[in-house]
């Protein structure tokens, strides 16, 4: 079955980026397909590759990247979030002016469309937010 | 098929769970996640709601987050906790899953 994930909460706010990791690691252990994780919202913070939280904590924006990299897992940002929070990849850093990017490697910028498209070609979209 | 609905904010702090059961039709799911597992406690204010709802509707509880807050032993009788592998096949096995946030 094929299965789309919605964040909707930045990293270390409540708990929902976490439910939402260990639900995807759980779809692809039970033998599932993850068509998409779309962050939207303050979900785009889980994207930033300047992250950097205390060694003995988790990091969450690390732990995405390398279940993407490892199952080969779409990860779109929202780009219209991403721009009201500062998220923005070498593109979209140059088209605004900006002198930075700050996209974790194994994230992308997107449209909403994306999030459309994953809940058609899904047979399930689980939203995790505040 | 049935609908799963996900509530994860306590009864204690946004009425999602009340919500959640006010919709929910008969033969339909909920399961309890993050801070919702505390609508499992028996002897709490949300209780009889959750009874009254447990009739009609099968109610299910995350047991990593149940177990993360030390309230396996108050959680009332007739839910059922599975993991997250249990989340996914409660996913799976319904038509849609639709979450109060």
């Amino acid at each position: 079955m094929k299965f789309a994930i919605q964040i909707n909460e930045g990293p270390y706010t409540h708990e929902a980026s976490d439910s939402a990791y260990m639900f995807t690691k759980a779809v692809i252990e039970g033998g599932h397909e993850v068509t998409r994780v779309f962050f939207y919202h303050d979900g785009v913070n889980n994207g930033t590759r300047l992250t950097t939280p205390p060694q003995d904590d988790r990091h969450v924006v690390n732990r995405w990247a390398e279940l993407a990299k490892e199952n080969d897992l779409d990860l779109v940002l929202c780009v219209a979030a991403a721009q009201r929070r500062g998220i923005a990849d070498a593109d979209e850093s140059k088209r605004n002016g900006k002198d930075a990017d700050n996209i974790q490697e194994g994230f992308r910028i997107s449209g909403l469309g994306q999030l459309i498209e994953a809940g058609i070609q899904a047979d399930r979209l689980v939203v995790f937010g505040d | 098929m049935a609908i799963l609905h996900t509530v994860n904010k306590s009864p204690f702090d946004k009425n999602s769970l009340e919500r959640a059961i006010g919709c929910a039709k008969d033969g339909s799911a909920v399961l309890l996640i993050e801070d919702g597992v505390y609508g499992a406690l028996k002897g709490a204010s949300s209780s009889s709601m959750v009874e009254d709802a447990m009739k009609t509707v099968k109610v299910y509880a995350l047991s990593e987050d149940v177990s993360a807050r030390g309230v396996n032993e108050r959680v009332m009788d007739g839910i059922e906790l599975v993991d997250y592998a249990g989340f996914v096949k409660l996913a799976a096995d319904h038509s849609q899953v639709q979450s109060w946030l």
